[in-house]
């Protein structure tokens, strides 16, 4: 077993559409389970990346934990790569950018409609916000990119088949979406 | 106000060609375009308004909100750095009670920064309402906020914060033997047409605002073209930072520049000139007018020259803040009361050039030098110099030198003579030709001013070895970002970027790959762009780069990756709001691994 | 014998007056081009159409083509660098494809796909833009603007109105419309104004119509834009349309 591939996977701020849509590799997940073993995902319960060969991240950095997380994981992974919208430019939490935060954080726990209790959270616990979301490439160095939103299974697929058998990653033209 | 701009547009003869000259004048009195204006303006010259929005949002001098009835700005040329004008620019703020970039409560004032002025040799230089002020330092800083807050009229403002001098320290071929009026146009009709274009011809005078187009074929290529009616164009828009040859010229040379003017209209053909004067140089523009009508009164402008049947006359427009109006097409259409756009080319100017008629636009040196080899012949010329580059080069000289000022060599000089003369110490390195130019080091002061070596509009700028070579760099990489017309992607976009990864280098946020990103960078903007401008706006970069590489190697850090923005600053909105500051409610820039 | 100049070796014909674009494109060799349309005057300001002209870049829809030309057009750099200018088109506005109505149909994106862009390279300049949808039928979102002017040359070119503009300089550029106000309303704009219907991103759309073909069944999730844009200018010659259809046959025009 030692010599399986480790891949790791995470979602920072995203919405686990990529990991979904990975998912609907469907039965191809078996023949993949026979090379490949996971390290940090949602499919195990290891809480910490250990050395991987390949680290997916879906979702861009909106937090501190987000900076973190990604700074573990680019560490630990030989490969790191940007899956879907949301890594590769932000995605739709990014569309927040041209609010000041000050505003976002006002409506959400103090002025908008619906508040009880208006207080802005303070908990030790709770990771803060950044101004603004940012693509994943802004904070570590990526190696890869899967555009998608989310990526289609055949996307998944087609790079992780292409880095197993040592070829260079490439899609083809009807593999590329940006939706 | 109806009554004022109807007055404007009735001295203008509702010509929309006019638009920048219309807004200058709705600026100044009202010191911004009301929305009142567009509209009359739009009615008036029958222009669709957003063709009037669009020009004020295009030139740095006009405002659709208002700026101070004193509007101050301060030369933010690296010249001005180097003298000190942002330590200055930060005492006037405070003196003011005005921040950079921002209008007085009491709308009394308003302070920003701009363009290179022109007055490298008599810095830190500013304008006020678009009169050049020079020399400043705080003592001055204080007469003028005193002046401001006793709201005196600028006639009344004391002549010495407006005093600007010549400077000329060497003079060569041109500027020893100034003509006499008159004395080129009688030669040219005594001697010919034709001949006269020979001569300039047989001269080899090339353009002299850098790009080295040889003068007699661009004159002669517009002559040729079916289109009877033809203009003639001085290009007095030196923008290029470090450059005030032109501002020199203009002063004590003009009636030349005219005369040189009058006798490329003779050759071409034409009935219409224009000096397209950078607004900078507005304390000019009473004197040339002046100049231009002696010229009318003793025949040398107007119906029927010299009464030899030549009918020419010059106009003077004034731009408003574009340093890319320099360039010749995009002048057209700022003469034409437009952006300053450049055109696509071709069709080029001498074929098509203002309102679409064949145009032959020059530099203020070029039409001098014509004029006088109008009067003394090819040979005359032609004997000084170099095989490829004929004649003198008039340069404008500033940074760290005893003798900052006008000079002119002969084409060939090294650039260790010129160091010499100007009493320049301890030199690092020099940057010829401005920010589009090249940046040489002291192991190259053996090579020449040419337009085979160093080609040079006429800025030369010293830096000695006390100056960081990477402020000059961004200084020029901020400027080439501001002036960017916008039109192309990889120059406008470029620009941007190219400011960005440069900061991101030089405040210590980069890291391996970090340079290599910036040469790319520099490539697709020199390569991709649309005209010179974005062509030449990575030259600070890319030749310092190739000169220096540790410098720029030296900033980064020993690390795969660093953000190019502070992430602990990032959470500090976020900190605030929710009363914060343990130590999870911070970031490192960088992190090592944890997990080790 | 026609007059011919080579593209990436081969022989292609073409008339005085033509440019560089309009020779390859009547013998079926795609530029990648996005302020471009065959009907308008020739913009040359999106810089995708770049050629290397006898070791020249130049632009091809502005640049005559001339006996003797030696053209390169699909090499490894070329291609490379149009990937870069397409990037910096993408990061200096707010592109955010899954949320936009014009996705599969937008040029942009199609430009992007074709040249096997898979992300952003540059950092992201997020700037903060206003969408207009005051008016009834017709939009604008400036975060997907990028500038091509191809409405502003609709509006006054085909439309006989002056609707839109550029204004700004450098960085600051952007769209401005001809009202008082500021806004679309107050313009003499019709959704069945050409200049509706030519824009190659989704800054200008017809409300209530985005979602009647559904993603993935969309022109450039079936078709590569060089397939797409080739057959349309074969398509000529456009009078054979109808008015609103004579233009922008690379858009698809939906709710008709």
């Amino acid at each position: 077993m030692a010599n399986k591939i480790r891949v790791a996977t995470t979602s920072l701020a995203g919405c686990f559409g990529c990991h979904m849509s990975f998912l609907d590799i469907d039965e191809r997940m078996l023949q993949l389970a026979e090379v490949v073993e996971f390290d940090r995902s949602p499919i195990t319960d290891i809480e910490h990346c250990t050395n991987c060969d390949i680290g997916l991240i879906e979702g861009g950095v909106c937090n501190s934990e987000n900076v973190h997380v990604l700074r573990e994981f680019r560490n630990n992974c030989k490969i790191l790569v940007a899956v879907g919208a949301c890594a590769i430019n932000g995605g739709l939490p990014a569309m927040r950018n041209h609010i000041p935060l000050e505003e976002c954080l006002n409506e959400a726990y103090l002025d908008g409609i619906g508040v009880e209790n208006p207080k802005i959270p303070s908990d030790i616990e709770l990771p803060l916000l950044l101004n603004q979301v940012h693509p994943i490439h802004e904070i570590v160095k990526i190696d890869y990119y899967l555009p998608g939103c989310p990526p289609s299974a055949d996307v998944f697929w087609k790079f992780l088949t292409d880095l197993i058998e040592g070829r260079e990653p490439s899609l083809p033209y009807e593999l590329v979406h940006y939706d | 106000m109806k009554q004022f701009i109807q007055g404007i547009i009735d001295n203008n003869q509702y010509q929309a060609t006019h638009l920048l000259q219309i807004l200058r004048q709705i600026q100044s009195h009202y010191h911004y375009i009301p929305e009142d204006a567009i509209g009359q303006l739009a009615s008036l010259l029958s222009i669709p308004r957003t063709q009037i929005i669009g020009v004020v949002e295009f030139y740095s001098f006009f405002h659709l909100s208002p700026r101070g009835q004193y509007e101050l700005l301060i030369s933010d040329s690296i010249t001005d750095h180097m003298l000190g004008s942002k330590d200055l620019l930060a005492y006037l703020a405070g003196k003011l009670g005005v921040a950079v970039g921002e209008v007085s409560a009491d709308g009394l004032v308003s302070l920003d920064k701009t363009s290179c002025t022109g007055m490298c040799d008599q810095g830190p230089a500013g304008l006020v309402n678009g009169h050049a002020l020079t020399h400043l330092d705080r003592a001055a800083c204080d007469k003028i906020a005193e002046l401001v807050k006793q709201q005196k009229p600028l006639e009344q403002w004391p002549g010495e914060l407006f005093q600007v001098d010549d400077n000329i320290l060497k003079s060569g071929l041109l500027l020893n033997q100034p003509l006499e009026q008159g004395a080129a146009l009688r030669t040219v009709f005594r001697r010919g047409i034709k001949e006269t274009l020979a001569e300039i011809n047989q001269s080899g005078l090339r353009g002299r605002g850098g790009a080295g187009f040889k003068t007699a074929s661009k004159w002669q290529f517009c002559a040729e073209e079916a289109e009877t009616q033809r203009y003639v164009v001085c290009n007095a828009d030196e923008g290029e930072p470090g450059t005030f040859k032109d501002r020199v010229l203009l002063n004590t040379y003009a009636d030349q520049v005219f005369e040189g003017m009058t006798v490329c209209a003779a050759i071409i053909g034409a009935k219409q000139g224009f000096v397209y004067l950078r607004g900078e140089y507005l304390h000019l523009y009473d004197k040339l007018q002046n100049m231009l009508a002696q010229r009318r009164q003793n025949g040398l402008l107007g119906n029927d020259i010299l009464g030899e049947g030549l009918d020419f006359d010059i106009e003077i427009c004034l731009g408003a803040g574009a340093y890319i109006c320099g360039e010749e097409s995009a002048l057209i259409e700022s003469l034409e009361g437009k952006a300053g756009i450049p055109r696509n080319r071709p069709p080029y100017p001498v074929t098509q050039g203002y309102l679409g008629k064949p145009t032959v636009v020059n530099n203020v040196e070029t039409f001098m030098a014509a004029a006088a080899i109008a009067v003394n012949g090819g040979d005359w010329f032609a004997r000084i110099g170099t095989e490829k580059s004929n004649g003198s080069k008039i340069l404008s000289i500033s940074g760290d030198c005893a003798r900052p000022g006008i000079y002119e060599y002969p084409f060939g000089t090294t650039i260790q003579t010129i160091l010499n003369d100007c009493g320049a110490e301890n030199v690092q390195g020099v940057q010829v030709g401005g920010p589009s130019g090249t940046f040489i080091s002291n192991q190259e002061f053996g090579r020449k001013l040419a337009f085979e070596d160093l080609a040079t509009g006429g800025s030369f700028i010293i830096f000695n070895t006390s100056r960081n070579i990477l402020d000059m760099v961004h200084n020029f990489a901020h400027f080439f970002a501001h002036e960017s017309c916008g039109f192309c992607t990889p120059c406008r976009v470029g620009t941007s970027l190219l400011q960005k990864q440069l900061d991101k280098i030089v405040e210590g946020h980069g890291s391996a790959g970090d340079v290599v990103a910036l040469e790319e960078l520099c490539q697709l903007v020199k390569n991709y762009s649309h005209c010179g401008l974005g062509q030449t706006a990575a030259n600070p970069i890319l030749t310092t780069l190739e000169r220096y590489p540790d410098l720029y190697q030296n900033k980064l850090k020993e690390i795969s990756y660093e953000p190019g923005f502070d992430l602990d600053a990032a959470l500090e909105t976020a900190r605030r709001m929710a009363n914060r500051d343990d130590a999870g409610a911070h970031l490192a820039q960088i992190e090592v691994n944890e997990h080790e | 014998m026609s007059k011919t100049i080579t593209i990436d070796g081969k022989i292609i014909p073409f008339e005085d007056g033509q440019t560089i674009m309009d020779a390859a494109m009547a013998a079926g060799v795609y530029i990648p081009h996005l302020c471009h349309q065959p009907e308008f005057t020739p913009h040359g300001s999106c810089k995708l159409c770049t050629v290397n002209v006898n070791g020249r870049n130049c632009s091809a829809c502005t640049f005559p083509a001339l006996e003797g030309q030696d053209i390169l057009n699909e090499t490894e750099e070329l291609i490379e660098d149009r990937k870069k200018i397409t990037q910096m088109l993408f990061v200096e506005g707010n592109h955010f494809c899954p949320s936009c109505e014009k996705t599969g149909n937008c040029q942009l994106q199609a430009v992007a796909y074709h040249l096997n862009m898979l992300d952003n390279h540059f950092p992201l300049f997020y700037p903060d833009r206003e969408v207009d949808a005051s008016h009834a039928e017709v939009m604008i979102d400036h975060n997907r603007c990028i500038f091509c002017t191809l409405c502003v040359r609709a509006s006054h070119e085909k439309d006989g109105k002056d609707v839109f503009a550029i204004s700004g300089r450098g960085i600051h550029k952007h769209l401005i419309v001809n009202a008082k106000s500021g806004l679309l309303k107050d313009t003499d704009i019709d959704a069945s104004d050409q200049a509706v219907h030519i824009c190659p991103t989704g800054a200008l759309l017809v409300k209530r119509t985005g979602y009647q073909v559904p993603i993935g069944e969309r022109i450039y999730d079936h078709k590569q834009i060089d397939q797409v844009a080739l057959a349309a200018s074969g398509s000529r010659p456009v009078a054979a349309l109808p008015p609103s259809m004579a233009v922008g046959t690379e858009n698809i025009k939906h709710g008709e």
